[in-house]
């Protein structure tokens, strides 16, 4: 799960994390509102979105006046920005974070993951921030530091303090600069991150450490014990259709190709997408039922499916363990009586008592095409596809 | 022989009274596996599917001998189960349960680390289908039927995708010594390259099948190992070749986040460092006889 900027700011500082001077604005005039708060004479308006890269699209602005800031805010506030990783559709502006304008000497990079190899939190920083830190990583590999975490005694100053050192920051800096990367481990342990990124930290030309923006996730899984970051979650930057699947327990994630795909188990599903290409068609979609597949979960499945307009043809794969074949076709049956569907489908059934299910499918009287194998089935939906496309 | 677990494993369930508990428990008794009691906090001393239940993984081991554990007890209680396991000295614990935060099984991994080599307890999961010994036992949620018993070991990260292979095999006579699901979170027990390497050791196993996705260090570690450790031959395939970047897919692990993450960065390392790169999953099955039928066995050409 992401947050806003802003948002992160506010928990960060709650961590003795220094940050800008600054406040979120839902309309122009609480923005202008912001700036007296502020003071100084420089502010900078930042479009809230959950995406890198907001500047060179526009999203951020550097005022001089209150009207500046007021126009700035209402250039920004309900348009939809689209950045470098936001894709063509973009996402929705709906708040500004007003921010004191700093004056600036140098920007670093400062990252905590939880890394997959040392499986243990990594503290990973640059001398120059600014940049995506895989962009880094390709250019200047050697420039950069690594801290990594003991989890028995948590992130000790001695690393923070090698980590300033080694970004080159004057005595002065380095325990302003300090107090950010500890207080930054210390809110990733206490609120169950995923990743905190500061990029940049910035040295201001007074000489001050500040955290200029930062991007932070959270753990799903861990979100039942910190009811006060899951509510910071913001729909509007998700996708609807995946918001949807989320409340009926389904994995959806949407695709650019035109067969939908509905299966159970998320390794089964990138086979089956991966087999539907070799078969020369695209997947408009990855979605994993999971373990049980009843009724109700197959036509909340198939209506997820087909609110993609794109979608010219289904391929329902389900390798049944637990749940029999037999259940699971009278799922599939029930749901398509339920939910109307106007394009070709094919359902591959495997597992027990698969020879009933497949006798329930057919006996059905429905128009559903069936297939024994995952060869099979990906041909056959790309051929049903190819075929409905002709007509 | 196979891996981890045959039918003399004396085996107990935690979460072994809950509706999930007792399915599994039930599932695993009628394949063969020797489950000798269940643990379930406040229902100690009672009895379920004729077998005792007790308050705590010590007592258990106390009373029944028990050296593995499948752990079915919900997500946020998931770690504390695992240490409790670790503590009570079980050598192996199987955890089936899904969505266990992350730093929780960080901090599970440092814990197991606190044991001595000699009595350190294996882990494998969280959130994955567990592990079964064609035809012997099993600790996990699978269709046993669908596994012949035979000479290929199978290590996936996905559950189902492990289901796919197995009786793709089955339908061509090809069967398996012991099937491991790691499961698909970020942090996880055990690694393709731990599971490797007990298939290298292991007398009955000819040939191994790993099957990764996107995302993580793990297959491209586990080529290393191959290439630098093993002789039998390892028939590879990884999920998620139509995955866009920075979408998690399905499971907690299947993301493209860094460099050499996506399928075909993974694909390309395992067929540089020689495995066998199965060209499709519906190609699996095929794949793993093709590689028996190569694979002269360590025995004969001793004879020779």
């Amino acid at each position: 799960m992401d947050i806003h900027e802003y948002q992160a700011k506010e928990l960060l500082s709650g961590f003795g994390v220094p940050v800008p001077k600054g406040g979120v604005a839902y309309s122009a005039e609480q923005a202008v509102y912001r700036t007296t708060e502020i003071g100084g004479s420089r502010w900078v308006v930042k479009a809230q979105i959950h995406s890198g890269a907001r500047g060179k699209a526009g999203g951020v602005r550097l005022c001089a006046t209150d009207a500046d800031v007021r126009q700035a805010t209402k250039d920004l506030l309900g348009t939809v920005l689209v950045t470098t990783q936001t894709g063509p559709e973009g996402l929705p502006v709906h708040r500004v974070l007003v921010e004191q304008a700093l004056p600036i000497d140098r920007e670093l990079y400062v990252g905590l993951v939880l890394d997959r190899k040392h499986e243990r939190i990594v503290v990973v920083a640059h001398p120059h921030g600014g940049m995506e830190i895989e962009e880094i990583a390709q250019r200047e590999p050697a420039a950069i530091l690594r801290e990594v975490v003991e989890p028995a005694v948590g992130m000790r100053s001695f690393q923070a303090r090698e980590l300033a050192f080694g970004l080159g920051l004057g005595a002065q800096q380095v325990n302003e600069a300090m107090a950010a990367v500890l207080g930054a481990y210390r809110a990733f342990r206490d609120l169950d991150a995923t990743m905190v990124e500061f990029n940049p930290l910035v040295v201001t030309t007074d000489g001050h450490v500040l955290v200029l923006d930062v991007k932070m996730s959270f753990d799903d899984n861990a979100m039942f014990r910190r009811p006060n970051v899951a509510e910071l979650r913001d729909y509007a930057q998700e996708d609807p259709r995946e918001a949807q699947a989320a409340e009926h327990g389904l994995n959806y994630v949407a695709l650019g190709g035109d067969i939908g795909c509905i299966i159970n188990g998320a390794g089964l599903a990138m086979a089956t997408m991966d087999m539907i290409q070799h078969a020369g068609g695209e997947p408009a979609n990855f979605l994993d039922i999971g373990g049980g597949a009843s009724p109700d979960r197959v036509a909340a499945a198939f209506r997820l499916v087909l609110s993609d307009r794109n979608v010219k043809a289904i391929l329902v794969n389900v390798f049944a363990g637990i749940n029999r074949c037999d259940w699971v076709a009278e799922g599939v049956v029930q749901a398509i009586h339920e939910v109307r569907v106007p394009v070709p489908l094919v359902v591959r059934l495997a597992g027990t008592n698969v020879d009933e299910g497949r006798r329930i499918l057919q006996e059905s009287g429905l128009p559903i095409l069936t297939a024994a194998t995952l060869a099979e089935a990906a041909e056959r939906v790309v051929a049903a596809r190819d075929a409905g496309a002709a007509a | 022989m196979s891996i981890l677990l045959d039918e003399a494993t004396r085996v107990i369930v935690q979460g072994f009274t809950g509706d999930k508990g007792t399915f599994h428990a039930n599932e695993m008794i009628a394949y063969g596996t020797n489950v000798v009691g269940g643990v379930t906090p406040g229902k100690g001393g009672a009895t379920h599917l004729e077998r005792p239940v007790f308050n705590t993984v010590k007592e258990a081991v106390a009373h029944t001998g028990a050296t593995a554990s499948l752990i079915l007890v919900p997500a946020p209680f998931c770690a504390d189960a695992i240490m409790e396991a670790a503590d009570a000295s079980i050598r192996l614990v199987v955890t089936i349960t899904d969505g266990v935060p992350a730093q929780d099984m960080m901090t599970v991994k440092r814990y197991l680390w606190r044991y001595a080599k000699e009595r350190r307890t294996r882990l494998i999961g969280p959130n994955c289908a567990g592990l079964i010994s064609a035809g012997k036992a099993m600790m996990g949620i699978m269709p046993g039927h669908i596994y012949a018993r035979g000479a290929v070991g199978v290590v996936t990260r996905s559950g189902t995708l492990g289901y796919e292979a197995a009786s793709q095999m089955k339908a061509l006579g090809v069967g398996v010594t012991t099937s491991v699901g790691i499961g698909g979170d970020p942090i996880n027990g055990s690694s393709f390259v731990d599971m490797l390497a007990l298939f290298e050791a292991d007398p009955e196993t000819e040939a191994v099948m790993m099957i990764g996705e996107i995302g993580g260090p793990q297959e491209a570690d586990a080529a290393l190992f191959v290439k630098e450790h093993m002789t039998k031959p390892v028939i590879g395939y990884v999920a998620g070749l139509t995955a866009p970047k920075g979408r998690r897919m399905g499971h907690a692990g299947a993301i493209i986040s860094a460099f050499g993450d996506t399928a075909a960065e993974k694909a390309e390392i395992m067929r540089s460092a020689g495995l066998i790169v199965a060209p499709s999953p519906a190609e699996l099955g095929a794949a793993a006889a093709q590689a028996l039928a190569r694979h002269v066995p360590r025995h004969v050409m001793v004879q020779q």
